[in-house]
């Protein structure tokens, strides 16, 4: 049994009140980190190697470090809570069973950067998650851990929760910011960045969830103690959001040192695919992270084991690996079209482009049309190159990575099942009526060494 | 001329006060929601300008805004609006035969709604519900591991409110 | 006293220069001038936050600092990213920026209805420029251009979303020279426009400005419409005293008519002070205006194909023109265009020509 810090007790009946959460040693990092120098706090994320749970996988303790500390200008901590990359749900299950995890660890990160004022900005369709997390803000009021002099300390802290409109882009950390200050979700230009001036133009850090409630049990074990999970740079326990064709969909925690195929195949996780079918592909970290085909996701080029951690996830670079990512991981069974399902990743991406960007605004929507006519049997061979040198043409050269992240599933769909593309150019009315099926790949793949 | 009820402007008052001194514009969003759900589930130009004076900004700030974000509704829709998830994870689970079968069932296309004024159907992109596929938001909840069963028993339901 | 400003060095395309700290890539280039200078369809050095959007003046820092010898690993935003002392850049001298900056023209000029031939803009467009010096020929798009609904911005500015390339400068202009703005970006992504959601006016007496800092054919002047092609007037210097602006204008003139009046622009297209309506709009006379004498026109401008007094002469090669430089048909507009079919008489459409009109050539709009 993988050892669990955050979800440990997120069953317990009456959890998501405050006198359940209490009395099984809820707040008590608040009490031992509100003794603490701020610096120190910073200090222990630092050492338990702590990396940020969105999707970029920076070092927390490093970007706390980086936060400007101006004379007389206010400091912000952000909670990004605004999860909308396909196949991520992980940071609404922590919301919606441990709302009190997540207050604890915003009041410890707020006391660490001197933030009095901590917004949540949470995705506007998780309406009801906003009653539960001001719920839990109110109770942790009561019990003297928000508001003014909280323990005697003179600290003041105010954690508010905004909600989003529907905009996949104000989860990006400079267009959230905008979002929060009313505008059009833009991301902004950098640099500067946000630990120099962020919202209203003060140094500000944009935080995950995930990563935010990970600072609890950090405090509470220490951060030497918590770096022992896990294995080498990846370290602690990470939330997996698992979905698409598999037994058992939903939020685990893992410690990052089990094997992909046991996560999708063991009981304990996913419980395999269903109706017997066999594994073809898989997204796994959310749906901007390369896809990859049964084969190079259960072994890594060299045919070693792939394990579900940062490394071994990107063993291979995007020619023959992935990444962890936001955790949201998309199982595809053998009957799935990788057309199909690319041609809807791009319409998504179409859609959350804020336009700001000519390669995206304009780029998006062409490869979205490309891949339409290819799935609907109305494609050319040179459509193929074409979409190619498209996403080519976006990948770096936009203003905020959700470019990259709609270039890189196209791009990835390409390089692993171009076959696949071409049978639908070259059987345009088969393709209306049957799938290309699992084909070679799941095949042994020869050994590259 | 619209206005809020003074109940929603002393939520209006303390939403306002989450901000800094003159960040009032912050409190855009969260007005906009209370907006759409008080003047009959969209924003017309008179609600976005109400907001506007509000917040004493200028009306364009607001139409750019209300315009960007996708829950807005920019045109009156149906008392009960479905809103199926059409992304890559529900695809794979089957949320286009939902849309097809609500699309026969109220004989209505995507965008549009029943004579009735009773049901919009709307699809939109990933919700968060990957894991509980297909699925729709109506209201403030999400609808989930929908079947056409369910689908049907969730339209008797927002009959029976009638 | 001002204190000195440090000065630091920066090589661009292997030319190197002082300048003072915090100056951008772009601006350090312009000092430099030439072919060094990359192109800059959103950036306007008069607008505070403009820059960065467009992506059409990426440019590869193969150098970062002295101090920080690493290269950048992505191409950046010359507009918008500052230069560090000892810093090496490539504009003309790298192949990624060259195919890059291929890569965006192609995206702008994706959903553009090439409709040049009716443009008022033609002749001074800045797309056009880019087009001839980056485009390629034919277009790899063979799906219905984008269209949007038609917005009526008064009586002085005429609109025509299709060729907007959302550079914000209009948005920025109207942020920063008028006390209210009326018009703005609405929607999202691909949908995004320039528009004021429920018609209104543009009248603020600055806001005309809009027209002179659009780099396409996007807003135009409504009292200049059709009257003719820029490249048959003849920009003249003149100016006239005014108690809203500095007055200093350029007039467009057939013979003795004045059809337009323009801020003055600098070699960069740039307008050099800002002119109020009045003088943009209602002065129309020569009588209104003291004439200083034929205004320059950068060479390298497509107007300049015109026949100025001392600017070029029309013997001259295109090539010349160019700097050497071989001009790159953009693409063959009548093949891609359904606006410039070559059988639809141009001169009896009196409205905006949109693909309606062509696929109807007996109809005409408005
Ligand atoms: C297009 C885009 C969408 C993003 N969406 C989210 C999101 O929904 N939630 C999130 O935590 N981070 C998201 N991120 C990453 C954030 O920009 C930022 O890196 C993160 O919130 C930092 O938190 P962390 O260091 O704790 O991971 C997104 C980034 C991009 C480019
Ligand atoms: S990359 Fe896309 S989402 Fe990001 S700024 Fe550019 S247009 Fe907007
Ligand atoms: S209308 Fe002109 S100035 Fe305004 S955004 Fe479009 S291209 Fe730029
Ligand atoms: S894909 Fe439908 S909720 Fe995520
Ligand atoms: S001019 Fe630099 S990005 Fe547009």
């Amino acid at each position: 049994m993988a050892k669990k810090v955050l979800l440990e007790k997120a069953h317990i009946k009456g959890i998501r009140a405050y006198d359940v959460y209490k009395a099984q040693g809820g707040y008590a990092s608040v009490e031992k980190a509100l003794k603490m120098d701020p610096a120190a706090i910073v200090e222990e994320v630092k050492k338990s190697g702590l990396r940020g749970r969105g999707g970029a996988g920076f070092p927390t303790g490093m970007k706390w470090s980086f936060l400007a500390k101006p004379e007389g200008v206010p400091r912000y901590l952000v909670c990004n809570a605004d999860e909308s990359e396909p196949g991520t749900f992980k940071d609404r299950y922590l919301m919606e069973f441990l709302p009190h995890l997540l207050i604890e660890g915003l009041i410890v990160s707020s006391f660490a950067l001197g933030s009095n004022s901590t917004y949540i900005y949470i995705r506007g369709e998780y309406a009801w998650i906003v009653n539960i997390l001001e719920q839990a803000i109110e109770e942790a009021k009561q019990h003297g851990y928000l508001g003014k002099n909280i323990l005697n300390t003179g600290f003041d802290c105010e954690i508010y929760v905004q909600r989003g409109a529907g905009a996949y882009i104000c989860g990006e950390e400079t267009a959230l910011i905008e979002s929060l200050e009313g505008k059009r979700g833009n991301p902004r230009i950098k640099p500067p960045f946000p630990a120099i001036k962020g919202l209203w133009d003060c140094p500000t850090v944009v935080n995950n969830v995930e990563t935010i409630a990970a600072v609890v049990p950090i405090i509470n074990m220490g951060g030497e103690e918590y770096a022992k999970i896990g294995v080498g740079r990846s370290t602690g326990t990470k939330l997996l959001s698992a979905c698409g064709n598999i037994n058992k969909p939903g939020v685990y925690e893992i410690d990052m040192t089990i094997s992909v195929e046991e996560f999708i195949f063991s009981d304990e996780y996913c419980g395999g695919i269903p109706n017997g079918k066999r594994l073809k592909a898989c997204i796994p970290g959310g749906s901007s992270v390369p896809i990859l085909p049964a084969n190079l996701l259960l072994k890594t080029a060299k045919g070693e084991t792939r394990y579900m951690n940062y490394e071994s996830l990107s063993d291979g670079g995007f020619a023959t690996g992935s990444m962890m990512g936001s955790g949201g991981f998309i199982v595809l069974d053998e009957d799935q079209c990788i057309v199909r399902h690319t041609m809807s990743l791009a319409r998504f991406y179409r859609h959350e482009s804020c336009g700001q960007c000519s390669p995206c605004r304009e780029g998006t929507g062409w490869m979205e049309k490309i891949l339409t006519k290819i799935e609907n049997g109305k494609g050319q061979s040179s459509d193929i190159d074409l979409l190619w040198d498209i996403q080519r043409k976006i990948e770096g050269n936009t203003i905020c990575p959700l470019g990259d992240a709609a270039a890189w599933p196209v791009a990835a769909a390409i390089r692993h099942f171009r076959d696949e593309f071409e049978w639908h150019v070259n059987n345009p009315s088969l393709c209306l009526t049957e799938n290309y099926g699992l084909a070679h790949y799941a095949d042994e793949l020869s050994i590259v060494s | 001329m619209l206005k809020f009820s003074d109940n929603k402007l002393k939520e209006v008052k303390k939403i306002i006060d989450r901000y800094p001194q003159g960040k009032q514009k912050s409190a855009l969003i969260p007005l906009l929601h209370m907006a759409q759900s008080e003047f009959g589930g969209w924003l017309s130009p008179e609600s976005m300008d109400y907001i506007a004076s509000l917040l004493t900004i200028d009306p364009i700030e607001v139409y750019e805004v209300a315009t960007f974000y996708s829950m807005y509704n920019l045109q009156p829709v149906g008392k009960h609006v479905f809103e199926v998830c059409q992304t890559g994870p529900c695809m794979l689970n089957g949320s286009d035969n939902i849309i097809n079968y609500i699309k026969t069932k109220l004989n209505i296309g995507v965008g549009e709604t029943t004579e009735d004024g009773l049901f919009t159907l709307k699809t939109v992109e990933c919700l968060g519900a990957c894991g509980y596929a297909p699925m729709m938001q109506l209201g403030d909840h999400y609808r989930e591991h929908l079947t056409k069963e369910k689908v049907d028993a969730i339209i008797e339901e927002c009959r029976g409110k009638e | 006293m001002a204190e000195e400003v440090k000065k630091i060095k920066v090589t661009i395309d292997n030319i190197t220069i002082d300048v003072p700290m915090g100056t951008t890539i772009l601006q350090a280039a312009r000092m430099i001038g030439g072919d060094v200078v990359p192109p800059a369809m959103c950036y306007y050095s008069k607008l505070q936050g403009s820059g960065g959007k467009c992506r059409t003046c990426l440019v590869e820092v193969s150098k970062g600092s002295e101090a920080d010898p690493r290269p950048m690993p992505k191409l950046v935003a010359s507009c918008r990213t500052g230069v560090m002392d000892g810093m090496e850049v490539k504009n003309m001298t790298s192949p990624r920026v060259e195919d890059a900056r291929n890569g965006v023209v192609e995206f702008l000029l994706l959903n553009h209805p090439l409709d040049c031939p009716i443009c008022d803009q033609a002749g001074e467009c800045h797309l056009q420029d880019l087009g001839y010096e980056h485009g390629k020929e034919g277009t790899r798009y063979e799906f219905k251009r984008r269209t949007f609904d038609k917005h009526d911005l008064g009586p002085y500015i005429q609109l025509h979303m299709t060729r907007c390339i959302l550079c914000y400068r209009c948005v920025y202009t109207a942020d920063q020279l008028t006390d209210k703005r009326v018009h703005g970006v609405l929607s999202r992504g691909d949908h995004s426009e320039i528009a004021t959601h429920i018609e209104k006016s543009l009248d603020n007496n600055f806001i005309g400005n809009v027209i002179d800092v659009c780099p396409v054919g996007a807003l135009t002047d409504k009292t200049f419409r059709f009257k003719n092609r820029v490249w048959f007037t003849k920009p003249m210097s003149a100016h006239r005293d005014c108690k809203c602006c500095s007055g200093k204008v350029t007039l467009w003139q057939r013979g003795e008519d004045v059809l337009r009046v323009t801020a003055r622009k600098d070699q960069w297209g740039e307008v050099e002070e800002w002119i109020c309506n009045e003088c943009r709009f209602e002065k129309k006379n020569t009588a209104d205006w003291i004439i200083e004498g034929p205004t320059q026109v950068n060479r390298h401008s497509v107007i300049s194909q015109g026949h100025y007094e001392h600017v070029l002469k029309p013997t001259e090669t295109f090539s010349a023109v160019h700097g050497g430089r071989k001009p790159k048909l953009l693409m063959d507009i009548h093949s891609v265009s359904e606006v410039n079919d070559p059988s639809v008489d141009l001169s009896l459409i009196n409205g905006s020509a949109t693909g309606e009109v062509f696929n109807h050539p007996t109809k005409t709009q408005e």
